[in-house]
């Protein structure tokens, strides 16, 4: 079981959390005109890597805050993480 | 009673209590503290089992945790408990065990004729005999294997026993009581840092006691004893004898399980019978020891032969011997400290050390109490078939590839020690890449991986000095860079007898026109001819071979045949093990009850379940539970004899007719507030939110980005930043994830908050013509005409002095409304509800009446909108708005979304009007088409239209919208059934909604 650093509370058991995926994936704007492909590529395809992978996880039993969790995807290693609001462009 | 191998002056049991049980059937008697397998060995039995594929006779290997043969079933209070490891479980009054993997008995077993028919289980046997003709295995071959195969039988009845989960942290967690975890945990707890001492065995100490050996002064049992003594006396420590830790986990996480009950007759009052706990541990320790290798012989799985160190602790731990003319096969020190414990037993052993000339402080002991010694000498086979009778043994050449002089020697059991193997399995687990080590020919941890350091015979020291140096050291370190402190203790002085080294010599060679079976796994009886036949058959990969032969599978997982399975492999391959590597440890190290795994969690308790505030009404009232999600809900509320079918039926009418009352607590609620509030419901849902003036509902729609629907509710403008939105009872949780997901990472410029409201409302939806006239006198005050409460509106009232929130919104298709009250009055609520409408005929109505309601209405719930429709498919496409943009708007736009014929809602009317059709019944043009026959769609929900007293059901069928009037069939395979059907519309009740607005 992981142990995530959520930035509002502190270390907590991956029991706590949800997963959300891929933390890189940006929804295109609304009201934008977008293109099938691009539609498809954010609704549906996600890279797998192994290795390093900025991923959401949900604090839902703790502060219900979504949090970005740099981990790596095939030792588990948490290097870093960060608050919704960080690592945005 | 005489116990004929019992020793009277020696071991640790407790001779002033004896404790009967049965074995197959027959009473024996043993003394507490005894395992089973130290008191059937006490009462010379040596035969226990069968093995898993030629059902050759077992004995007992080993004295612990590695042993492969003695595997019992365990009855216990008319309960069955299978894979017990006889080395481990300790005895009890009453206990009853019996062999596994006989029939019908361990002394005559029929499978044993498989021992003759060896061609048909040569190395993966289960890909090859098997195989051909395919309509065998049905027949013959799979029941077969299910009688022959197996560690006994799990109990089909539900385990009444308690088992627990527990959370735990420390500092430092120490797996093993031995001299390395002792001395480490001593160290670290005097350092201050909070400490748990693992330990699977009963008594603490390891190998402290049995070796001979003297530490400050003391000796190893008098030393360990005082150290347990003392860190049982500190609070930052914990101390667990009967606790195994199986599993070594990410991110430091250790499961460790406790067997609490398992050595008593029951489990004792407010005690658990087992108990699993999860320990964070910032570092860990592991001095898990190390288990005694083989030595690979002809008929070397003959009961009698053992590992030499655990005949030693038979002796020293239990007082019992294992045989009384004993045969040492050795290739190290190990066996002579064996052999010298049945010297000073009165019992002359006889050694065959493999070694030419070794010379030690122990080989000198040995030869100086007169034991005989062969050197340059090995067992060549076992002889006898249900226990050792005797011995070939010969002489073997310097190059150890001959074999001469052949003598048959009368022995009773054959203690065999070909050194000894870490147990890197945690360390493993932990992703510590081990490293093979020349000088003890075995793999020993490398560089930790998580916080784990390994320590003791575990990393390959063998000697008492070098093992509490390391383990004194390695405490302090470890806890100072936890605690800082700097309290070092002082180390004792360590008085041990030196050993010379090993002989790499593992496998006896077979004489020539002999061909007998040479043992690896004695498990899964995977020999020496195995493993060659699977690598000419072109097997390489460590991990394939395991595969193929079994090698190392099972409930042992190969702990006393890993390393010789590899020195064979690497032996025919030229190779050296390190270039063959080892197959992974995964845990569990040792196994677990399925029982411990779950906990508390079984049953009712596998979930919590919620109630509303009005349950105990319910339950007073007959009400027939229904679980919906987490929450009870009342189905219908019986009178009389009435079934489902009769009570729902009336609870309908009864709406349609005068006014029914229904528990609506279970409905996800979600405030929603912010000046932004109603831009985001406005992207939240499909339609337009922007005008919903203050005081009014309106219902919505959210879909998931895929244009999939995920939900939908009412949502009510409470004050200008404030809604009140609903949810389905099984989405709620769903929908504020969903919600938040959203505000804090694709809009986090909204200015908007949501906060779960669920449990703070009961809600009461009061349905039917007569439901006006009940408000009016609910809420004398309040104006609750049509024209002071509309359709969709929203009002605050005094409910005899309780506030109260009253929407008018309506799931039956009746003039409806719904109040909440805060959960405290819900009950007060419900029952003035009740008590004011008995005047109206009012009736409480359940969840079976609410789908009757919805279903004849049309209006769509779970069912339909079940994670594969759209919008158009529960005919909702009115509320997808064209202007605007929404969550999952763009998917509406694909291609298989906007196919003319796309399936769409409809209403099911069985031609008879009198056969319910079964919920998941295919729709299709002809029932006797040609199998696969093409499904138009399926029904979906089903119930019995009260308002025209026939069955009805809604289905979501391709082209639904041309598809009205026609005639199809309902076909239901799973009930048999084919029902001639006509199509009609979904509304099939009030299709123009004229009630919910009278
Ligand atoms: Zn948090």
């Amino acid at each position: 079981m992981l142990y995530i650093f959520c930035p509002h509370c502190g270390s907590r058991s991956q029991n706590e959390f949800a997963y959300g995926g891929d933390a890189t994936v940006k929804r295109p704007e609304l009201n934008k005109e977008v293109s099938d492909q691009e539609w498809d590529n954010f609704v549906y395809l996600r890279k797998s890597p192994r290795g390093k992978h900025l991923e959401l996880w949900h604090h839902i039993s703790g502060c219900r805050q979504w949090i970005k969790v740099e981990r790596d995807t095939s030792t588990h290693e948490i290097f870093k993480t960060y608050k919704a609001d960080e690592l945005t462009e | 009673m005489s116990q004929d191998f019992r020793l009277d002056n020696i071991g640790m049991v407790n001779r002033d209590k004896k404790i009967s049980f049965t074995f197959n059937g027959k009473k024996y008697f043993g003394y507490e503290g005894d395992t089973i397998a130290s008191a059937l060995i006490a009462n010379g039995v040596h035969l226990v089992g069968r093995s898993f594929k030629y059902h050759r006779p077992r004995g007992f290997f080993g004295v612990g945790v590695d042993e492969p043969y003695a595997i019992l079933q365990l009855e216990r209070n008319n309960e069955r408990d299978p894979n017990i490891r006889a080395t481990e479980q300790e005895i009890f009054e009453g206990l009853e065990v019996k062999s596994v993997n006989c029939w019908p008995s361990v002394n005559f077993d029929i499978g044993a004729i498989n021992n003759f028919l060896k061609m048909f289980f040569p190395a993966g046997f289960y890909y090859k005999t098997f195989m051909w003709p395919p309509s065998f295995w049905y027949k013959i071959y799979e029941p077969f294997i299910r009688m022959a195969a197996g560690f006994g039988e799990a109990s089909i009845k539900h385990d009444k026993e308690r088992y627990e989960h527990k959370y735990e942290y420390c500092d430092l967690l120490i797996t093993g009581s031995g001299p390395s975890g002792l001395a480490s945990a001593y160290a670290a707890a005097k350092n201050g840092a909070r400490v748990i001492l693992a330990e699977d065995k009963p008594r603490y100490g390891g190998s402290l006691l049995t070796s001979d050996v003297n530490i400050g002064n003391q000796t190893g049992v008098e030393w360990s004893e005082k150290i347990i003594t003392e860190l049982k006396s500190m609070s930052n420590v914990i101390v667990k004898n009967r606790s195994q830790v199986f599993g070594y986990y990410d991110h430091n996480m250790l499961v460790m399980s406790e067997r609490i009950s398992d050595h008593l007759p029951q489990t004792q009052k407010y005690l658990p019978k087992q108990r699993l706990w999860y320990i964070r541990a910032k570092e860990v320790l592991i001095s898990s020891g190390s288990i005694e290798r083989p030595l690979v012989f002809g008929n070397n799985d003959t009961p009698g032969v053992m590992l030499s160190s655990a005949a030693k602790e038979y002796m020293k731990v239990y007082g019992v011997l294992v045989g009384k003319k004993p045969l040492i096969f050795t290739n190290n020190d190990s066996g002579y400290e064996t052999a010298i414990e049945f010297k000073k037993n009165g019992v002359n052993p006889l050694i065959l050390d493999t070694r030419k000339e070794p010379s030690s402080d122990i080989v000198t002991e040995a030869k100086n109490l007169g034991i005989e010694i062969k050197f340059s000498h090995v067992v060549v086979a076992a002889k006898g078939y249900k226990k050792v009778k005797s011995a070939d043994i010969a002489k073997i050449s310097d190059n150890k590839k001959d074999l001469s002089n052949i003598e048959n020697i009368e022995c009773d059991c054959i203690c065999v020690s070909g050194f000894w193997t870490p147990s890197i399995h945690l360390a493993s687990q932990s992703g510590n890449k081990s490293e093979f080590n020349e000088k003890i020919d075995a793999f020993i941890p490398k560089k930790s991986k998580q916080k784990e350091n390994t320590i003791g015979s575990a990393n390959g020291k063998f000697t008492l000095e070098e093992t509490i140096n390391e383990a004194f050291d390695k405490g302090y370190e470890v806890s100072n860079k936890i605690t800082e402190n700097n309290n070092k203790v002082s180390m004792p002085t360590v008085v041990e007898k030196k050993s010379s080294e090993h002989d790499k010599f593992w496998c006896v060679p077979l004489p020539k026109g002999k061909s007998y079976k040479r043992f690896l796994d004695f498990q899964n009886d995977v020999a020496v001819t195995d493993i060659e036949l699977a690598l000419r058959e072109g097997f390489r990969s460590i991990e394939h071979v395991k595969r193929y032969t079994t090698l190392g599978m099972a409930t042992d997982q190969g702990k006393t045949s890993n390393l010789n399975g590899l020195q064979l492999v690497s032996d025919i391959e030229n190779k050296v093990v390190p270039q063959v590597g080892h197959t992974t440890f995964r845990p569990p190290y040792t196994p677990v009850s399925i029982g411990a795994i779950v906990g508390r969690e079984v049953g009712k308790h596998s979930k919590p379940t919620r109630k509303s505030p009005m349950h105990e009404w319910h339950e007073k009232n007959n009400a027939v539970f229904v679980d919906a999600g987490v929450w009870l809900r009342p189905r219908y509320y019986k009178q009389g004899n009435e079934t489902l079918f009769e009570a729902s039926k009336r609870e309908a009418k009864n709406v349609r007719k005068n006014v029914g009352v229904c528990d609506v607590t279970t409905l996800g609620k979600i405030d929603v507030k912010g000046p932004d509030a109603a831009e985001f419901l406005n992207r939240v849902y499909t339609n337009a939110w922007l005008k919903l003036p203050v005081g009014k509902a309106r219902y919505g729609v959210m879909l998931r980005e895929d244009g999939i629907v995920m939900d939908d509710g009412t949502t009510t403008r409470i004050s200008e930043n404030h809604y009140h939105m609903t949810t389905t009872t099984a989405q709620a949780a769903n929908v504020l994830s969903h919600l938040e997901y959203y505000l804090q990472l694709v809009w986090p410029g909204l200015n908007v908050n949501v906060v779960s409201t669920t449990e703070q409302w009961a809600g009461a939806a009061i349905a039917g013509p007569n439901s006006r006239a009940l408000l009016t006198k609910l809420f004398p005050n309040s104006d609750v005409s049509n024209e002071g409460l509309p359709f969709m509106g929203y009002k605050e009232g005094d409910l005899f002095g309780i506030p109260a929130k009253i929407y008018r919104i309506s799931f039956s298709g009746e003039l409806a409304y719904e109040v909440n009250v805060e959960s405290d009055h819900g009950n007060f609520m419900w029952e003035k509800i009740i008590e004011v409408g008995k005047e109206f005929q009012i009736q409480p109505y359940g969840t079976e009446a609410l789908s009757t309601l919805r279903i004849e209405m049309g209006h769509v719930a779970g069912s339909e909108l079940d994670g594969r429709t759209i919008p158009h498919d529960a005919s909702l496409e009115g509320l997808v708005s064209k202007k605007k943009d929404f969550i999952g708007k763009r998917s509406l736009s694909r291609s298989s979304f906007t196919k003319p014929d796309r399936e769409k809602i409809v209403g099911v009317v069985p031609l008879d009007k009198t056969t319910s059709i079964p919920e998941g019944s295919y729709i299709v043009k002809d029932p006797k088409a040609k199998l696969p026959n093409p499904k138009l769609g399926h029904v979906s929900a089903s119930c019995w239209s009260v308002e025209y007293d026939n069955p009805f059901s809604l289905a979501i069928i391709k082209d639904g919208k041309n598809m009205i009037g026609q005639k199809l069939f309902a076909m239901s395979p799973l009930k048999n059934k084919t029902i001639p059907v006509e199509i009609v519309s979904s509304h099939y009740v009030d299709p123009e909604g004229k009630r919910v607005r009278a």
